[in-house]
C-alpha cells in the first residue's frame, strides 16, 4: 500500500489545505523561469493552469488538438458551476457543498479532496467575474443562482445555457494574454502520443503534429495532463468528436495507476438516437429538470401524441417514486428510472428509447418569455436536431454517457504514481467519488487549474529540481520510434472495416455490459467481447495511408486502439466491484424494491489499477477511504 | 432500428491537398443520405464509404458537433454553415435538402485564412486578434468578491449576447471585404459593457483593430451579411458599439498609436 499514499495532510478537515499550503516549499519567483512545464489540454483545467503558471513565471508549453485552445470541450458545458457563496440565504456553506459532493458521490471520494473543492469554490466565482464572465444577474444587479439536481439549495451560477463556454472563454482569455506576452508556447493541432520518463520521473512528451504528421519531442520538468474524460469509449456520448483517452492511457501504460475506470456517469437528459449513422448524442442541460416534468404514458400501448394524453393517463414516475426530490433526483437515479421505463415498454418516440420532459406547466406558470430566457438556446438546439419545438410539444430525452469520474489516480497534490506527472480536471479521479454532483465538473477543473496545481507543482519542483533531459535524449527517440511503428502497423492492416464500424461495436458492448446496470455474467461476457473486437481491430481495420498530411480517420484509429484496452479495464474493474454504487447498479447488489445497495464493508476504497507487461493482466491496488467527518449512509431521495 | 427514407444528392466538394497546392471541385454522387443525419454525419458516412473504396476522405474541421465549439464550418451553396439560420454546419440536418439537390461545399474563403486541406482553413489570425487584447488583464488570485460590483440585468444580458461568439469565422467568410469586424466587436462590446472591462477599454479596441488590419482582414462597410451568417445571431449593433469605443479611444483619448 505504500504506493498509494494519498498524502492527505493531518489535522481538522477545514484546516488541511491551509496547513498544506504553508508546509509546501515554494519556488522563488526569480527561479521559476528555469522550469518548463508541459500542459496537455486547454479546457478549463488546462487553460487555467497554463495561464496561472505562466503568470507566476514558469515556462509553459501548452498543447491542444484543435485549431485553437478555445475549442476544448469544456466549452459545451451548459448548466452551471457551484459555489458555496450562500447568496440565496439557503443555509448553504462550504460544509454543505462538501457534504452534498461526498453524498452525491455515494461515499467513494476522499473527504479531504471534496472539502478542498468546496473551500475554493467561492474564489473561483470571484476570479471568473473579474475576467468578465457575464453570469446571470437579478434585477438588483447581483449574481443570480439556480438550483440543480441532487441538492436542496440554490448555489449554481450560470450564464444562460452557456456557462462552460463563458468560463472557458474567461480562462482562454487569461491564456491568450500569456501567449501574447510570450510566456506560453502554444501548440495547436498537436496530439500527445507518449509520455517520456527518465530517472523515474516524467520529463516530457512526444506529440504528433496533426497537420504534417511529424513526431516531436518536448522536454519538460513536469507534465500536466488536463485531457478530459473518456466517455467516447462508448462511441455515442455527449462528448466532442475529438475527446479521447489517449494521453491518460499512454501515461497509464508508462506506470500511472488508473483509478475507478468503471465509474462513469450516464446523463439522464441526452437526446434519443434517431439514426444508426449518428456518431454522438447531444446533452440537454439537466437544469431543464428544474422546470420540466418527466413522464411516460401509463399504458405502453398508448400511441396518442403527447398533447392528446390526459394527465390521468400519464405516469410522472419520478415525482411519484421520489416525492421530496421529484424531477431533481440525482442523475443516476433519473437515468436508471428512464431506462427501466423504456425496458418496460413505456418508452416513447420512434425507437421507444425516450421519455418525455414536459414544459407545458412551466410555460403556463411563468410565461414563454421566462422559459425562453432560461433555456432558449437549449430549446433552439433541440429544434434544430429533431425538427420539433419544446414550446409546443414535450422534449424527448434518453440517458447518454457524459462524464467519467474515473481517471488517473492522483494524490492530494494531483500527482499520479509517476513523479512529475500530474492530472487535472476530468482526467483525474479524485473529487467526485462514484457519481458527480451536477455543476461540480466546471468547478473542479478551475479549482485544480487556478488554485491547486500552482501550489502543489511548486512543491514538486522545489523538492526535485530540473529534469535535465534534453529532447535529443534516447528516451524521446525510443518513444518516437514506437509511435511510428504503431502508425505503420495500423496502416498496414488493410482490412475491410472502418474505424467507426469497430468503435460502434465496442460502444454497444460497453453500453450493454458496463453501462447503467451490470452483472457478473454480463461483465464476463463483456470482457470476452471486447477482446474479440480488439482482435478484429488488428485484422480487419482499414484506414487511409495518409501520414504526411491531416487525416482525421488515422487519428481516430490511434485513439480507438487505446479505447479497446481501456474498455477491457473498465469491465475488469466493474467485475471486481461487486456493489451498486453511485452512478451504476450492480444487479446482484440491490434491495427487494430494486434500489441500489452499496457495500461499505468490502468496497469502501479506490480501485487503482497498475498496467503490467502484456499478458499478465492489470494489477489491483486499493486506497482505503476513511470517513472521519461524515457517516456514510445509504442514499434515499424518496 | 427504424428505417428512414433516404435522399440522393450531387455534392460538388472543394478538394485541395495543402495550402500551396491547386484546388478544384470534385463531383460526388451520394445516393443514400439519411435526412436525420447532420451535414457532418453525412460526410462521415461518405468518408467511410470512400475509405473502403481506397479513395481519399474529405477532410473537414469538426469537434463538439453541437454548435458551440466553433470548429466546424464550410460554405454550403454559397452560405457559411449552409442554409440554416442561427446554426453551425454540425447542427444543419439533411432534412433541409431535397432529393436530387446539387450541393456545393467550399471552405471559408478569406485572404487571412489559408486552406489547410480540403474544407479546413487556418484561423490562427483570429487567435492573434484575441492575443492583442481579447481579455481582461486579471491575474489569478486576489479578485474582489463577485458581488462587489452590481451590473444591471439588461447590461449583462447585452454583454452575454456579444459574448456568445464561437469564433468560427463565418462572418469573415461571408463578408465581401473578408472583415473580422463582427468577431472583434463581440469581444470589445462585451468588455465595454462590463465595469471590469473599462480600465483597458481604449487599449483593447485600438490594439485589436490594429491586429485585425495587420492580419489581412478587410474593414467593415456595413454590408450586414455577417449578422445573417452568424450561427449565434450576433447583431451588428455590436459593431456600432465598437465604433463608438474606437472613436472614444482614437480621437477623444490620449492614446494615438493607431
Amino acid at each position: 500500500m505504500s504506493y498509494l499514499d494519498a498524502k492527505i495532510p493531518e489535522g481538522p478537515l477545514s484546516e488541511k489545505w491551509d496547513k498544506h499550503r504553508m508546509a509546501i516549499p515554494l519556488v522563488n519567483p526569480a527561479n521559476r523561469r528555469r522550469f518548463t512545464v508541459v500542459v496537455v489540454g486547454t479546457g478549463l483545467a488546462g487553460a487555467s493552469a497554463s495561464a496561472t503558471l505562466a503568470q507566476m513565471g514558469y515556462k509553459v508549453k501548452t498543447f491542444c488538438l484543435q485549431d485553437s485552445p478555445r475549442r476544448a470541450h469544456s466549452i459545451a458545458a451548459q448548466g452551471g458551476i457551484n459555489a458555496a457563496k450562500n447568496y440565496t440565504n439557503d443555509s448553504d456553506s462550504i460544509w454543505r457543498l462538501f457534504y452534498d459532493t461526498v453524498k452525491g458521490g455515494d461515499y467513494r471520494s476522499r473527504e479531504a479532496n471534496s472539502y478542498r473543492l468546496a473551500q475554493i469554490s467561492n474564489a473561483i466565482i470571484d476570479q471568473c467575474v473579474a475576467q468578465g464572465v457575464p453570469f446571470a444577474r437579478d434585477y438588483g444587479g447581483l449574481l443570480a443562482n439556480r438550483s440543480f439536481g441532487g441538492t436542496q439549495v440554490s448555489r449554481t451560477f450560470y450564464a444562460r445555457g452557456q456557462t462552460g463556454q463563458q468560463l472557458l472563454l474567461g480562462a482562454y482569455g487569461a491564456l491568450t494574454r500569456q501567449i501574447g506576452a510570450g510566456r506560453v508556447d502554444m501548440y495547436n493541432r498537436h496530439e500527445m502520443v507518449d509520455l517520456v520518463i527518465k530517472n523515474n520521473r516524467a520529463c516530457g512528451i512526444v506529440a504528433r503534429n496533426l497537420i504534417n504528421g511529424e513526431l516531436e519531442s518536448h522536454d519538460a520538468d513536469a507534465v500536466l495532463l488536463a485531457t478530459g474524460g473518456y466517455s467516447n469509449v462508448y462511441f455515442i456520448s455527449t462528448n466532442a468528436a475529438f475527446c479521447n483517452a489517449t494521453a491518460i492511457w499512454r501515461a497509464h501504460k508508462k506506470g500511472a495507476f488508473f483509478a475507478n475506470p468503471c465509474f462513469n456517469q450516464i446523463h439522464p437528459t441526452g437526446l434519443p438516437i434517431l439514426s444508426d449513422r449518428q456518431i454522438k448524442s447531444t446533452l440537454m442541460s439537466e437544469s431543464l429538470r428544474n422546470d420540466g416534468r418527466v413522464w411516460v404514458p401509463k399504458d405502453p400501448a398508448d400511441q396518442r401524441k403527447p398533447g392528446d394524453i390526459p394527465k390521468d393517463d400519464r405516469d410522472y414516475y419520478l415525482e411519484a417514486k421520489y416525492p421530496s426530490y421529484g424531477n431533481l433526483v440525482p442523475r443516476d437515479v433519473a437515468s436508471r428510472n428512464a431506462k427501466e421505463q423504456c425496458d418496460a415498454g413505456k418508452g416513447v418516440g420512434p425507437t421507444g428509447r425516450a421519455v418525455y420532459l414536459d414544459f407545458e406547466e412551466a410555460i403556463a406558470r411563468e410565461g414563454q418569455d421566462s422559459i425562453q430566457r432560461k433555456y432558449g438556446n437549449l430549446f433552439d438546439m433541440y429544434t434544430n436536431i429533431t425538427g420539433e419545438t419544446p414550446y409546443k410539444s414535450p422534449m424527448m430525452i434518453y440517458p447518454s454517457a457524459h462524464f467519467t469520474m474515473g481517471g488517473l489516480w492522483v494524490d492530494y497534490n494531483l500527482m499520479t504514481t509517476i513523479p512529475g506527472l500530474f492530472a487535472l480536471g476530468e482526467a483525474n479521479f479524485s473529487d467526485h467519488g462514484a457519481n458527480r454532483l451536477g455543476a461540480n465538473a466546471l468547478l473542479q477543473c478551475l479549482v485544480d487549474g487556478y488554485f491547486v496545481i500552482p501550489t502543489t507543482l511548486a512543491g514538486y519542483l522545489a523538492d526535485n529540481g530540473s529534469a535535465d533531459v534534453g529532447p535529443e535524449d534516447s528516451a524521446f527517440n525510443i518513444s518516437k520510434q514506437q509511435a511510428k511503428e504503431k502508425i505503420d502497423k495500423i496502416i498496414g492492416i488493410k482490412g475491410t472495416r472502418t474505424v467507426d464500424d469497430i468503435h460502434r461495436q465496442l460502444g454497444k458492448t460497453l453500453e450493454d455490459r458496463v453501462g447503467l446496470s451490470r452483472s457478473e455474467a454480463g461483465l464476463q461476457t463483456g470482457i470476452d467481447e471486447v477482446r474479440g473486437i480488439k482482435n478484429s481491430f488488428w485484422t480487419d481495420l482499414k484506414v487511409p495511408a495518409t501520414t504526411k498530411s491531416y487525416c482525421f480517420n488515422l487519428q481516430k484509429a490511434l485513439r480507438l486502439e487505446d479505447y479497446l484496452e481501456l474498455g477491457e479495464l473498465m469491465a475488469i474493474d466493474a467485475l471486481e466491484r461487486k456493489e451498486s454504487c453511485g452512478a451504476h447498479l450492480r444487479e446482484e447488489s440491490r434491495s427487494e424494491e430494486g434500489e441500489a445497495i452499496r457495500d461499505d464493508k468490502n468496497y469502501c476504497h479506490v480501485s487503482a489499477w497498475e498496467h503490467t507487461a502484456d499478458g499478465e493482466g492489470p494489477k489491483l491496488h486499493k486506497e482505503p477511504l476513511v470517513f472521519e467527518n461524515l457517516t456514510p449512509s445509504q442514499r434515499s431521495y424518496k | 432500428m427504424t428505417v428512414h427514407e433516404s435522399i440522393a444528392l450531387t455534392l460538388k466538394v472543394w478538394r485541395q491537398s495543402g495550402p500551396d497546392a491547386p484546388g478544384s471541385f470534385e463531383t460526388i454522387e451520394v445516393n443514400d443520405v439519411d435526412p436525420h443525419n447532420s451535414f457532418l454525419e453525412m460526410l462521415d458516412h461518405l468518408n467511410n464509404q470512400r475509405i473502403l473504396e481506397d479513395k481519399e476522405p474529405i477532410e473537414f474541421d469538426n469537434d463538439c458537433r453541437e454548435g458551440i465549439c466553433g470548429t466546424c464550418g464550410a460554405v454550403v451553396n454559397g452560405l457559411p454553415h449552409g442554409p440554416g439560420r442561427g446554426m453551425t454546419l454540425c447542427q444543419l440536418h439533411m432534412r433541409s435538402f431535397s432529393n436530387g439537390d446539387v450541393v456545393v461545399v467550399e471552405p471559408f474563403r478569406a485572404r487571412a485564412f489559408k486552406i489547410v486541406k480540403d474544407l479546413m482553413v487556418d484561423r490562427m489570425p483570429l487567435q492573434e486578434i484575441m492575443q492583442a487584447g481579447g481579455y481582461i488583464s486579471v491575474n489569478t488570485g486576489g479578485a474582489p468578491d463577485a458581488n462587489s460590483l452590481p451590473i444591471s440585468q439588461e447590461t449583462v444580458e447585452e454583454a452575454m449576447d456579444a459574448a456568445a461568439c464561437i469564433g468560427c469565422g463565418a462572418c469573415v467568410a461571408t463578408c465581401p471585404n473578408a472583415s473580422a469586424m463582427l468577431f472583434v466587436s463581440g469581444k470589445v462590446s462585451q468588455f465595454s459593457l462590463l465595469p471590469q472591462g473599462k480600465p483597458e477599454a481604449k487599449k483593447r479596441v485600438l490594439s485589436m483593430l490594429k491586429t485585425m488590419d495587420s492580419c489581412g482582414f478587410g474593414n467593415c462597410t456595413n454590408h450586414r451579411s455577417c449578422e445573417n451568417a452568424c450561427p449565434k445571431n450576433i447583431s451588428i449593433a455590436h459593431i456600432a458599439r465598437f465604433n463608438r469605443e474606437f472613436l472614444k479611444a482614437a480621437f477623444l483619448g490620449k492614446s494615438s498609436n493607431i
